[in-house]
């Protein structure tokens, strides 16, 4: 049996989450980082600023970087409580209301001593790796960040997948930058010399951690699942998106993370929830779209109470889509990269997104689609009601559409996403009774 | 004194302004109408080719949303409300058939929104080409140029294909020519207005350039040299209005009312970044050699700096905005962004900073295309302008 862990948090209400064990191992190696980071001027460690989609941390550790990634200190902002104030900060020194809150936790965090989660400053970077994909909103952060940096900037610049493909002019114009503005001025900042050989090396390791990554998600496809791959997912998905793609410590971490799954699933049982082992799965869902980390437990509670289990998830592909054969290649170091980067769920096309819905609504027996549309991420929310008909159409499974924010504890109304989860519920049920009752 | 035989600003707005109004693009409806084979390429803010539309022999149609007269009925239910409103109006016009002549639609690297709009255009429309439009972000020759011309090509390709022979280098060239000319008389109406604003009034400006979306080119330019030359010829009152340039208007139209609210409240445009792509490129494109490679170097090398491109360098942000002032003698810079437009409103606050560092002053408010009350705007840009002459007498 998998080991489960109870943990006091320590925010109110004090009440035991209970965590298994690869969750407590993935937040040790998540702390570690974060210490790693603020330790940075007294280890002499330089620092890259860098984004979730189109993360090339192979590449980062080829010239002895760290990797920081201003998303993932927002979300911790968000899951921290602090995200709130940081968004009104930013607000308050003249960043619109309207624009993305992870972009403004980050400047209000910033503004405000740039805490990391261990309470310790974090580093000025050395420099900011603007990998621009599937966001248009990464490119105006990074020059908001150069502002008050003023440290080096690379763009990396990965062309949309508009028509649904991978063109060589896309790959070679990647490629190219990677080769002449990427690769020499990261020797420059960090001093080292690039060895391809060192890259090839991290992508042999992110291939391992992938394999193990994709058998994790796609366990979902038994009844019951043994994971929820949404709110279980985004601790799963943690290591790989972030500092640890292309270590041996993500290939240990992704091993141990199989090995509890398919302990779980010999037993039969369900995802372990922050209030222990789920109940009976009674809902299988596909969910599109972030999560909202200012309200996350409560958020999943809404699920779990009702025994949903998100089987698939998009977001859990936003910083590398493995389901469908891509893995990093240490035989073509470079292209790799770039079709990694082109790759990332937010850089594909609307079609090419509804092709996935659809594809794990079948796959995963899922009973229906729910989008969590957030306020101020365009890059997944516009165009989303038109994702929704056209995943019911073509699945005749029911779909329903609930409205947060990232970061922003201003839009999170639990009572309206409760109330429209319930009739989710009620509309799934009665579609079952319905087909029942035709059979 | 204008002439009996010269057209009169009255005449040409009236004309630009019909053109404006018509929400059902009959301009363009009846010059497809007029010859068989011909066809139209819509396109959406801020920049595409249009020479490549024109050597096909087709006539690019700008798309720039269905402004405050449209009633979007169905465009709503495609958006949160948290969305701009061009991509709901745009959707409007195509759902409600006023787009039903179009052969094609170019949807180019702006933001999300209209990325992600090209692909929803794939599925409501899958009979008409489609087309995402990128464009580079970095701007050396040998990387994001080559980039760009095998982009280039790839358009080339396609409208060759809709037409069914393909596009000559000449014809290129040729349209090349025929745009320069066209974006020479629209800098020059430009200079004008910054020279004497009173004489071509920002609304009538935003017409004329308007007009250059929905029209051939050739009669496009002829309009442009026309109206030039009847706002030179007539005198009209000049207002004790203060100078302002006019920024982050560059997708999202505002209504008419609110560019000449502006003025009425004592603000005189002297210059905007509204439809850019009448003068994206900001000097002649190369004749000679290879066409695609002139308007790959012209893009890299000549092109307007707005939130949508990557500023590669930290000292050039927001210059731009600077020398627009200084170029113009404006006294101040209003920042009017349509609601939840990401490129405008994440760009303010760095030229903001840019601008108090220069010393010059700035308000910022935002609209919708729909705008109705245009009350709170006056307001705020009359005590704007009194401000400014305040500070001047000071």
């Amino acid at each position: 049996m998998t080991t489960q862990t109870k943990i006091v948090t320590s925010r109110a209400p004090a009440k035991e989450v209970v965590k298994d064990a690869s969750m407590v191992k993935q937040k040790e190696m998540m702390a570690w980082h974060y210490d790693r980071l603020t330790s940075a001027a007294e280890t002499g460690a330089k620092v890259a600023a860098t984004f979730v989609p189109g993360n090339l941390n192979e590449l980062i550790m080829c010239f002895d970087l760290l990797n920081n990634l201003p998303e993932v200190n927002a979300i911790q902002s968000g899951l921290r409580r602090v995200s709130g104030s940081y968004v009104l900060e930013a607000e308050k020194i003249g960043h619109s209301e309207d624009v993305c809150t992870y972009v403004k936790s980050d400047i209000g965090m910033m503004a405000k001593g740039n805490l990391a989660p261990n309470g310790k400053k974090f580093p000025n970077p050395d420099v900011l790796l603007l990998s621009y994909t599937g966001c248009f909103t990464f490119m105006k952060w990074f020059e908001l960040l150069r502002e008050q940096y003023k440290c080096e900037t690379i763009m990396l610049h990965t062309p949309y997948m508009g028509d649904g493909k991978i063109t060589k002019n896309m790959i070679d114009y990647m490629v190219k930058q990677l080769k002449e503005e990427v690769i020499p001025t990261l020797e420059r900042v960090s001093g080292v010399k690039f060895d391809i050989d060192r890259l090839r090396e991290h992508l042999k390791k992110s291939k391992q951690a992938e394999d193990d990554l994709v058998r994790v998600l796609q366990s979902a496809k038994n009844k019951p699942s043994p994971i929820d791959a949404y709110f279980g997912g985004i601790y799963y998905i943690g290591p790989i998106f972030g500092a640890f793609r292309g270590t041996q410590d993500a290939i240990d971490y992704y091993r141990f993370l199989r090995e509890e799954v398919e302990d779980r699933l010999v037993h039969g049982q369900g995802p372990v929830t922050p209030d222990g082992d789920m109940g009976k799965e009674k809902y299988r869902l596909v969910v599109e779209g972030p999560p909202n980390y200012t309200n996350f437990r409560q958020f999943w509670k809404m699920f779990y109470d009702e025994g949903a289990v998100v089987v698939a998830s998009s977001y859990t592909k936003v910083g590398g889509v493995y389901d469908f054969g891509f893995r990093h290649d240490p035989d073509k170091p470079l292209e790799t990269l770039a079709e990694y980067c082109l790759g990332v769920y937010t850089n594909r096309s609307l079609p090419m997104r509804i092709d996935m819905l659809v594809n794990y609504i079948n796959e995963y027996q899922a009973d229906g689609l729910l989008i969590n549309s957030i306020k101020s991420c365009n890059s997944f929310s516009a165009g989303q009601l038109l994702m929704m008909r056209e995943v019911e159409k073509r699945t005749g499974k029911p779909a329903a559409f609930v409205e947060s924010d990232l970061v922003d504890p201003r839009y999170f109304s639990a009572a309206n996403i409760k109330n429209r989860l319930e009739s989710y519920f009620q509309m799934i049920d009665q579609k079952r009774a319905g087909v029942d009752a035709a059979a | 004194m204008a002439t009996s035989l010269m057209p009169t600003t009255a005449t040409i707005v009236a004309r630009a302004s019909a053109l404006f109004e018509d929400l059902s693009f009959a301009a363009a409806r009846e010059w497809k109408a007029a010859k068989s084979g011909r066809r139209v390429i819509g396109y959406m803010p801020i920049y595409v080719p249009r020479e490549i539309i024109h050597a096909a022999g087709m006539l690019p149609l700008g798309i720039v949303g269905g402004g405050d007269q449209l009633e979007v009925i169905h465009g709503d239910a495609y958006y949160q409300s948290y969305i701009c409103r061009i991509p709901r109006s745009t959707i409007e016009l195509g759902v409600s058939g006023r787009l039903d002549f179009v052969d094609g639609m170019l949807f180019p690297s702006i933001c999300d929104v209209i990325r992600n709009l090209s692909g929803m255009w794939k599925m409501m429309f899958p009979h008409v080409y489609s087309h995402y439009f990128d464009v580079p972000q970095n701007y050396r020759d040998d990387i994001g140029g080559n980039f760009y011309i095998n982009e280039l090509a790839e358009l080339q390709h396609d409208l060759a294909g809709l037409r069914g022979s393909p596009i000559t280098d000449d014809e290129l060239r040729h349209s090349i020519e025929v745009y320069n000319e066209n974006r020479r008389l629209v800098r020059d109406l430009y200079a004008f207005r910054a020279e004497r604003p009173w004489q071509a009034p920002a609304a009538e400006v935003y017409l004329m350039v308007r007009a250059g979306l929905v029209l051939p080119v050739e009669e496009h330019t002829s309009m442009l040299r026309d109206y030039i030359a009847a706002a030179r010829a007539e005198e009209r009152p000049m207002r004790d209005n203060c100078r302002i340039v006019l920024t982050g208007m560059f997708c999202e139209q505002p209504p008419l009312n609110l560019i000449k609210s502006l003025e009425l409240s004592g603000c005189y445009v002297v210059d905007d970044d509204l439809l850019l792509v009448t003068r994206w490129l900001t000097s002649d494109v190369e004749i000679e050699g290879d066409p695609l490679r002139n308007l790959s170097l012209a893009f890299l090398h000549h092109s307007e700096s707005t939130a949508a491109k990557y500023e590669p360098s930290q000292k050039e942000k927001g210059q731009h905005l600077v020398r627009a002032v200084k170029r113009t003698a404006a006294e101040g810079v209003i920042f009017a962004a349509p609601s939840f437009c990401d490129p405008a409103l994440l760009e303010r606050p760095m030229l903001q900073h840019v601008l108090k560092e220069a010393g010059i002053p700035y308000i910022a408010f935002k609209y919708a295309e729909n705008s109705g009350q245009m009350q709170p705007i006056r307001e705020q840009a009359g005590t704007f302008a009194d401000s400014i002459k305040l500070w001047s007498a000071a």
